[in-house]
């Protein structure tokens, strides 16, 4: 049977659209500033199969994977080290504190003066705001290590790094997963924000632009859509590995609850 | 076996320090099966971490064979009290229980060799493939000491072991330990604040004071073996073991003579 989340979903979604179609045949809405949801419907429909659009999608997820690749390897080797060595951390948190709300976008034109090209500017804003998710959530999940887990296996013998590889990791390696489900919805938003303000050769948000500037209004708020759902998709993976992976995770967390 | 001399133990320094452990001396022979009570938070478990290294204690030594250590003994397994915080929920059964056995150098079909063997011990032989969480909280328990089990400790030290399950599962369990308690000629060093439980499994209870913590008394527990939970707990020498360790533990005088004397009971 089908979920009723799912049904409640998809009404809520269509009855959204319906909206948006009678007002704007009804002339609530100007179509030339917000045009019609079912010309939005098609022209997304059509630039499924738009080759040149394809390309964009391709060149924004390939910036986009590469800044979230390189976020997480820096931030959770970084994560562990902190999430470890508490006095060092402590050192470091203002830091990051500091750091953390700094808008990427606002590093943009800095950025631009100093990267040599306009892939590393979208890459290195990418992973400045994807790092932080990553590296507080790997953080917190060494933090929530149950001592009794560690006791355990320091009792049996174990050394340090036995302990870190075989129960802190492990048992922080969910909070990674979740951290990194966050960084990959900021670092799509980052990716199509940077193309909007950098440029460059392709990608969604070189697409709008592009369409803007032909007042082309309707394919503007189709591309919109299609990041908005290449958002969702992502993030629905994300939520999928973490309940295969961490079964076990969600299985104690419903004890304790 | 395992000497404990005057060990001393106190958390923090200043005007919040607090003296959990007072100088404890203990002395278990091998093979033996000693049960520590004592009234809530007089450091039965500061005792129990000093000995196992997860705390370094303040002032006096732990030997283990006449050796002294620093840090944690070899050949030492510990069963503490909270099972689901002490199996690992990411791994199976069978391989919480087999994990311990990498300190043994032992390959990968000989760790799940033992690791079943253990399991079948305490009774959960079908059990290897599940995941702890899937478990009741006394089978969860089975499986820490299965896990004890298997790694062939010379030193068993167990920390309110029984205190997380139901009434009938404590009795099924501290049956279980005096039934796999032979098995590798372990010594079992076992904090309980139960006092019939550690007249019933126990062949010696060490009570101690309040902290910081000292040995009140040392007592034989002169019981007929195998023990019967309902048998044993009706014999006369039961019940008057039972009351006297009560007594001292409340810290009450004594009616009859101790080894060791309630003597320093009250000495702050």
């Amino acid at each position: 049977m089908i979920d009723p989340r799912v049904v409640r979903g998809v009404v809520g979604v269509a009855g959204l659209l319906a909206v948006a179609e009678a007002a704007g045949r009804a002339g609530l809405m100007d179509t030339r500033i917000m045009p019609l949801a079912s010309t939005v419907v098609a022209r997304a429909a059509g630039l499924a199969v738009d080759g040149e659009f394809l390309q964009d999608v391709s060149a924004t997820l390939g910036v986009w994977a590469a800044g979230l690749v390189v976020a997480i390897l820096l931030a959770v080797p970084v994560g562990v080290l902190l999430g470890s060595l508490p006095r060092v951390e402590a050192a470091v948190r203002p830091l990051i504190e500091f750091l953390r709300p700094i808008p990427s976008v606002a590093l943009i034109p800095l950025v631009a003066l100093i990267a040599a090209s306009d892939a590393r500017v979208k890459v290195t804003v990418i992973v400045y705001a994807a790092c932080w998710p990553v590296l507080v959530n790997t953080m917190y999940g060494l933090h929530d290590v149950d001592p009794v887990a560690k006791d355990t296996l320091r009792a049996f013998g174990f050394g340090r790094l036995a302990v870190l590889l075989r129960v802190a990791l492990p048992s922080a390696a969910p909070f990674v997963l979740t951290g990194v489900r966050l960084a990959a919805s900021v670092a799509l938003v980052v990716a199509v924000s940077a193309e909007l303000l950098a440029g460059g050769a392709g990608g969604i948000g070189v697409y709008i632009i592009k369409a803007g500037s032909g007042y082309r209004v309707d394919l503007m708020v189709a591309a919109a859509v299609w990041a908005g759902l290449i958002g969702l998709a992502v993030n629905a993976l994300l939520v999928r590995a973490e309940r295969v992976l961490f079964r076990w995770h969600a299985a104690r967390a419903g004890v304790a609850a | 076996m395992l000497d404990v001399v005057n060990l001393t133990h106190t958390y923090g320094t200043g005007p919040n320090a607090h003296r959990a452990l007072g100088g404890v001396d203990l002395t278990v022979a091998e093979g033996e099966l000693v049960c520590v009570v004592g009234p809530s938070g007089c450091g039965k478990s500061t005792l129990l971490r000093s000995i196992a290294g997860l705390v370094r204690p303040t002032g006096g030594g732990v030997r283990v064979k006449g050796r002294s250590v620093s840090g944690t003994p070899d050949d030492l397994a510990v069963v503490f009290q909270d099972y689901s915080r002490s199996l690992f929920p990411w791994m199976s059964v069978g391989d919480n229980v087999a994990l311990p056995l990498r300190r043994r150098g032992l390959g990968r079909a000989a760790r799940r060799t033992a690791a079943a063997e253990a399991l079948s011990a305490v009774g959960l032989e079908s059990a290897a493939g599940k995941y702890p969480w899937e478990l009741s909280g006394g089978m969860q328990q089975r499986v820490a000491i299965a896990r004890a089990l298997a790694y062939r400790p010379s030193l068993l030290l167990m920390d309110e072991p029984f205190g997380s399950v139901d009434a009938q599962t404590r009795e099924d369990l501290e049956d279980l330990v005096l039934a796999v308690r032979g098995h590798h000629r372990m010594t079992i060093v076992l904090i309980t604040h139960d006092i019939d439980e550690s007249v019933y499994v126990g062949d010696r209870v060490v009570v101690l004071s309040r902290a910081p913590a000292v040995v009140a008394a040392d007592l034989r527990v002169d019981l007929p073996s195998p023990r019967d939970q309902i048998g044993t707990r009706e014999l006369p020498a039961f019940v008057h073991l039972r009351a006297e360790v009560g007594r001292l533990v409340r810290g009450k005088p004594q009616l009859s003579k101790a080894p060791n004397g309630p003597s320093s009971i009250d000495k702050e």
